[in-house]
């Protein structure tokens, strides 16, 4: 044996040395595993080597599958040798990694996926240990370990973990950093210097709390959590491909901001979205929700056909679900089984089958939608459909008088034929009437009963123009107030939301996703049977039904999914870092115990989604400082050990309403229709069927937050794609946060920041009558809630009088600096001294700190 | 890391920009510690034939059966029913559900250069470098609708939110572009009609960093996105402001131990680069009339002969792939009348690009890529007016040239009617495998992790390199 693999014995000569060292701090890509010396899990420290490396030949996907092995199972790896418990030696799959023959030696070079020296050294004391299998971790019902009573149980977890790997946790942030990294994390817009100094001041033992009381309590908190829930379901407003058109839509986004607001249960708000439309107690309410399953891609391409496009949505829907709730990846399954998660092509499809009811075109144009009014709206229609009706009605009065009077004039003229003196005499009367007056002429010379529609459509149009006025009145106001009625109607707000169909599409498993081929098995809804084994009932499964089980105890995933995004929200990484995929191929959990426990909290607590958010932002973990010491950057440089907070830079949205609330431009509007800020010229340029202009909005409409631009999935408004949001054209889990140059160039020269600056100048000058130095710290406070210190007040200063010197040279470049934009500008400032002020202004909203959540 | 020599030549220097203080590119990596990062593949699988990539995309869909894929046979058959032997069961687009019928090539095909190249009367400027290009001819995609199609040619799948191909190579090899993005677009359009809508996610970088996307050069307005100086600013106000805000970055820096600060403050001296690189970059009324007349344009015209030159300019200035769109090749009618004026809008600039790179010593290591998102078909589509041809995927043709491709050779073949590629059929993803190789790159080891899978531009159902077209 050691002949033949004479790697064998170096490995093992050489691993003594260095195991307990290696084991104390073994990485898992980022996190710090704290390991018993010796002891190998299968679901932290192999499952994640055989699924990277192995699965993809030898795992669930049956059709792949090389040399009919499968090690995902441990009986099947066991059967085929390639696994002999306790003999590594005799295991031929560490034969197998070990040898040096490169014919032999897996995985093979061709999959570029060598193995470290580390992970053979895991396998093979795995093997050595007896190679015990577990079960995958996000499987399992998540377990809750008991907390001490009156414990913060994220402080109680994360401590437990710090104190078995030895790492000290880090001090409290001071109150400023604390109340900032409070409201962006919780509302998105910094707090005032009122806010801070309130706090700082605040000697009470809950004066922590309530800063926390008053941010949950604020309307904003619901377009803060709505902005990251709003990523996850791709919500856009235009349908995504070709022609990229609008849609009605924007009555969700609402929906979602106040179900954040009110707290809504996260069950109730899961199943208003997927299944709003069926619920027993459905209203409009719940029926908005439903237009999640609207959210998708559509086209109206010529040429696209049905099936494909059909096949396209159900593959979107079911990625959606996975990425949304359950926190897998489920694409691969279009088209083969999963070749790392037990998903298979059945469950895919099946997953599909449940929105095989929702009534919309596979391709083409999509329905004004569900009327979404309020109360209000609601009577103000019905009070106008009651005026048309009445008017309707004195219409019909009057016409049957017409009607009967008519009759008598034509007995009249058929028993005494005469010219029509009424119009073809009258020299003013217009051209088209003298025709039809000739035509009538004409026509009286035939016995009436002989005339076609047409004619007869001549002659009461003769007689009601010419002869008989009367119906005119009653006619414009029956007119008008149906054009009032109309206009009404029109400008109320739609949406296109679930309607479900009797008559359902057929759904068929699709042979490699391949939408021409019909030879799959015809599918009906059902849920994943990897994870809810028992079969189901009788009838046939509806969204109703999948959208409960999303959030039953019985479904693993769905709280720990949605606790995940929310400790990224919080600590800037998630608990597992793959936001989108719980499966073999994401990273298991850094403290499981901890991701298992607010799971299971999140589901005890009724789905309680501020209670959750309170208990994590309450906890010492949260109100540690984001500064790392030298040792803790060295031995946790992601902080993945949550041993500090970790600052990061505001999300897209969040750097326009920082500048625009600390300017003052801020409108605070929550809900209603998109809104188009300014954007460079010819950006749409290149959209078409039909080509379109971007016709910013005026007033208020220009200085609302960013959650409400609208949102153009081809042609994303720039300035927000120049900091990483994402177009929403699919489900996102995980925003970049990149640090480029556009974003520099954006916040430089975007007209909305300096319009900003040039109003929070103002601001500055008209609300603080010190001298600079007061000024500039008027300005800081205003930004940064903090003094500048003296370097920075010097570097403020001196940039200051640069400006103001440049522009007593160039007074006319300073009206052409502050015509930016379409607020008004102040009266009583000289406008070189508004201009040179506006530089510091311009500086502060671009500085690092200020875009930064600390 | 900016020490204060660079700050003060950074703070003297006011509007000739800063010169050659070292950068963390845009392109570069994460940190100013690291090196001006050649990107995340350390040692590439192949020799680096091609330094950069020029890809002429031709937006709509240009006719193969007029332009480089002489079907006499076709032609004979002209008016006559599409045999069904061909198309049972076979995807159509807008001719779906219609009786078929030939529609024979209507313009001329000749034989260009010493390798005899076939190709149409419509095209001899690019007649004229026929032995320094390669013809494929057995092309095929999977997409047949423009928007998915061209996701599939960018990105290797029809699903939103990939990477495309800039972006991935970018990713893979960095920039040698110090001041400029590393991924570059540029757009024209043919005059008079209503071309296709090309969506911003055709560049976009998908999950990769976003500093691996396409950055759009405009021939109107700002060429880049906020590029200007606000009104009222000048580059020297501008210059002051950026310093401050460096400044004051680096005063945070000292209390907080961020390395996105450092970063920051690498960004800020990059844009402000950008806003004198850039429009230096664009404005070609430097160029000789002579070479002005080689590609036909005139400076500021928008037009695709001027995009050529500026593709020209950036490979000159390191950019690592430079993707050109020219719009209007969706031909489902009018084709007679509108296919020679889209022909004559490329057709001397192609060939001017490639003289000109070759008496610049560039043209041996650019990757010259010409081609549509799909084909068309060999049948007449004949109800939206003067026929025209349908969207097609079983057959194209692309031309490649430059870096390590043959020269003066065609490769592959359609059946006789044109309609499906027979032999040596090549799919996008073995057209981008090709690319690959030629940048040094293995396809299968350009992967990155996302939603836990190693995800390839090539895809997971394999791709091969078109050996014999390579030299």
């Amino acid at each position: 044996m050691q002949n033949k693999l004479p790697l064998l014995d170096w490995q093992f000569s050489g691993r003594i040395s260095c195991l307990a060292i290696l084991l104390l701090l073994s990485f898992c890509e980022e996190g710090l595993w704290a390991a018993a010396p010796g002891e190998v899990r299968f679901n932290r420290d192999v499952r994640p080597i055989l699924s990277d490396h192995c699965f993809s030949c030898h795992g669930p996907d049956a059709n792949h599958r090389e040399a009919d092995l499968r090690l995902d199972v441990r009986d099947a790896a066991i059967a085929a040798k390639a696994i002999v418990p306790n003999q590594p030696i005799e295991s031929e799959l560490i034969a197998r990694i070990l040898t040096n023959d490169p014919e032999k030696r897996m995985p093979p070079e061709s999959a570029h996926k060598p193995l470290t020296a580390q992970q053979v050294d895991t396998l093979q004391r795995w093997v050595e240990q007896g190679a015990e299998y577990e079960p995958h971790w996000a499987y399992q019902l998540p377990v809750k370990t008991a907390v001490p009573a009156g414990v913060n149980a994220v402080d109680f977890l994360v401590r437990k973990r710090l104190n078995q790997i030895g790492i000290i946790p880090s001090p409290q942030a001071d109150r400023r950093t604390l109340i900032r990294r409070l409201s962006f994390d919780l509302i998105g817009l910094p707090p005032t210097p009122q806010d801070v100094a309130d706090f700082v001041n605040d000697q009470s033992p809950e004066a922590y709390a309530k800063v926390i009381n008053r941010l949950l309590q604020s309307p904003h908190y619901g377009e803060r959590m709505a902005t990251s829930w709003l990523d996850v379901v791709r919500y856009a407003d235009t349908i995504g491909y070709h022609s990229d058109v609008p849609r009605n839509v924007w009555p969700y986004r609402d929906w979602v901001i106040r179900s954040f607001n009110e707290n809504k249960r996260f069950d109730r708000f899961t199943m208003e979205q997927v299944a709003g439309d069926l619920l027993p107690d459905a209203n409009q309410e719940t029926r908005v929700g439903s237009a999640f399953n609207r959210l998708l891609l559509t086209t109206e391409e010529g040429g696209a056909q049905p099936k494909d496009y059909e096949q396209r949505m159900l593959t979107d829907r079911v990625r959606a679900i996975g990425a949304a709730w359950l926190g897998q990846t489920t694409g691969c399954s279009q088209c083969h089984d999963h070749k790392f998660d037990p998903i298979t092509m059945r469950d895919f499809y099946s997953l599909g089958a449940f929105f095989a009811d929702i009534k919309e075109l596979s391709v083409g144009k999509r329905e004004n939608g569900m009327l979404v009014t309020s109360a209000e709206q609601e009577s103000q229609l019905a009070q106008l459909d009651a005026i048309v009706a009445e008017r309707r009605t004195a219409y019909s009065f009057v016409e049957q008088q017409v009607n009967a009077a008519q009759q008598q004039w034509l007995a009249g003229l058929m028993t005494n034929p005469v010219s029509l003196p009424e119009a073809a005499a009258d020299s003013k009367a217009s051209d088209d009437l003298k025709k039809l007056a000739q035509q009538v002429t004409d026509l009286l010379k035939q016995p009436a009963d002989q005339w076609d529609t047409k004619q007869k459509e001549a002659v009461q149009g003769y007689y009601r123009k010419a002869v008989n006025t009367s119906l005119d009145a009653p006619q414009q106001a029956l007119t008008q107030a149906e054009a009032e009625r109309n206009r009404y109607y029109d400008a109320l707000p739609k949406c296109i939301v679930s309607v479900s169909e009797p008559e359902k599409r057929t759904v068929r498993i699709l042979p490699r996703g391949n939408w021409m081929d019909e030879t799959g098995e015809i599918v009906k809804p059902a849920l994943p049977a990897f994870l809810v084994p028992a079969p189901q009932t009788g009838r046939e499964l509806t969204r109703l039904d999948l959208a409960q089980w999303l959030v039953s105890r019985e479904n693993p995933l769905t709280a720990r999914t949605v606790m995940n995004r929310m400790w990224k929200q919080f600590f800037g990484t998630g608990l597992s870092r793959v936001l989108d995929d719980l499966g073999a191929q994401g990273e298991p959990p850094v403290n499981p115990e901890l991701l298992d426990w607010l799971a299971c909290e999140f589901v005890d607590s009724g789905w309680d989604v501020q209670h959750m958010v309170r208990l994590v932002v309450m906890s010492d973990t949260y109100q540690q400082v984001s500064t790392a010491t030298k040792e803790l950057a060295a031995v946790d440089p992601n902080n993945r050990e949550c041993a500090r907070q970790t600052p990061f830079r505001l999300d897209a949205e969040l750097v326009r309403d920082n500048a625009l609330a600390i300017s003052g431009l801020l409108v605070p509007k929550i809900g209603g229709p998109s809104v188009k800020p300014y954007q460079p010229d010819r950006y749409w340029e290149n959209l078409n069927f039909p080509t379109r202009d971007w016709v910013p909005d005026s007033g208020e409409s220009l200085y609302r937050r960013g959650l409400y631009i609208w949102w153009q999935r081809s042609f994303l408004h720039p300035s927000l794609l120049a900091f990483d949001a994402p177009s929403r054209e699919e489900c996102v889990a995980e925003r970049n946060r990149s640090n480029i140059p556009q974003q520099a160039l954006v916040l430089l020269n975007d007209p909305i920041y300096i319009e900003a600056a040039r109003v929070f100048a103002a601001r500055v000058l008209n609300e603080c009558h010190g001298d600079t130095p007061q000024r500039i710290k008027y300005a800081w406070q205003l930004t940064l809630q903090r003094d500048p210190t003296p370097q920075e007040l010097t570097i403020a200063t001196r940039l200051l009088a640069q400006q103001q010197s440049a522009y007593e040279q160039a007074p006319a470049s300073a009206d052409e600096l502050l015509k930016t934009g379409a607020a008004p500008l102040p009266d009583n400032i000289d406008h070189r001294e508004l201009a040179a002020w506006t530089h510091v202004t311009r500086v502060l909203f671009n500085l690092h700190e200020t875009i930064t959540r600390p | 890391m900016f020490n204060t020599q660079t700050r003060r030549a950074f703070l003297n220097r006011g509007s000739q920009g800063l010169g050659t203080v070292a950068l963390a590119s845009l392109l570069g990596g994460k940190n100013l510690s690291a090196q001006p990062s050649r990107g995340v593949i350390q040692n590439l699988a192949y020799p680096q034939k091609a330094k950069r990539v020029i890809w002429l995309t031709m937006a709509g869909g240009p006719s193969q059966l007029e332009l480089f894929d002489h079907k006499p046979k076709l032609a004979e058959m002209d008016g006559q029913p599409m045999p069904e032997s061909f198309t049972k069961g076979q995807q159509l687009a807008q001719l779906q559900g219609q009786k078929l019928f030939c529609k024979g090539g209507v313009f001329q095909f000749q034989k260009y250069g010493n390798c005899q190249l076939e190709m149409s009367e419509l095209l001899p400027e690019i007649g004229s470098v026929a032995d320094d290009i390669c013809l494929v001819r057995s092309m095929t995609t999977d997409a047949i609708n423009h928007d998915p199609a061209h996701m599939f040619m960018n990105t290797g799948t029809q699903i939103a939110g990939r990477p495309s191909m800039g972006a991935w190579v970018t990713y893979g090899l960095g920039s040698e572009a110090e001041n400029l993005p590393g991924f570059v677009v540029l757009m024209s359009t043919g005059p008079g009609r209503s071309p296709q809508p090309i969506a911003t996610r055709q560049w976009s970088s998908g999950f990769l960093p976003s500093r691996f996307q396409g950055v759009q050069l405009r021939s109107k307005g700002d060429p880049v996105l906020y590029l200007s100086n606000p009104q009222g600013i000048s580059r020297d106000q501008q210059g002051a402001d950026v310093s401050a805000i460096n400044e004051l970055n680096r005063e945070h820096a000292t209390l907080i131990d961020d390395p996105e600060i450092a970063t920051r403050i690498a960004q800020y001296e990059m844009a402000f680069q950008m806003q004198s690189s850039v429009p230096e970059l664009v404005d070609i009324g430097g160029e000789t009339a002579h070479t002005l007349k080689m590609y036909g344009c005139q400076p500021g015209d928008g037009s695709f002969a001027s995009n050529c030159l500026l593709a020209r300019r950036l490979a000159e200035r390191g950019t690592r792939f430079i993707q050109l769109y020219h719009r209007d090749w969706d031909h489902h009618s009018v084709l007679k009348e509108e296919l020679p004026l889209r022909a004559k809008e490329v057709d001397r600039a192609c060939a001017a690009l490639i003289r000109d790179l070759k008496q610049r010593g560039l043209f041996d290591d650019t990757l010259i890529v010409w081609s549509g998102e799909f084909g068309r078909t060999p049948m007449a589509q004949s109800n939206k007016g003067p026929s025209g041809r349908d969207h097609h995927n079983k057959s194209m043709s692309i031309w490649m040239a430059g870096a390590g491709i043959k020269r003066g050779f065609a490769y592959g073949s359609t059946d006789e009617l044109g309609y499906a590629a027979v032999e040596e059929v090549a799919t996008v993803h073995d057209l981008h495998a090709t690319m690959l190789h030629q940048l040094g790159i293995d396809h299968n080891a350009l992967s990155h992790k996302f939603q836990g899978l190693d995800v390839r531009l090539t895809g997971v159902e394999g791709a091969k390199v078109l050996d014999k077209i390579l030299t």
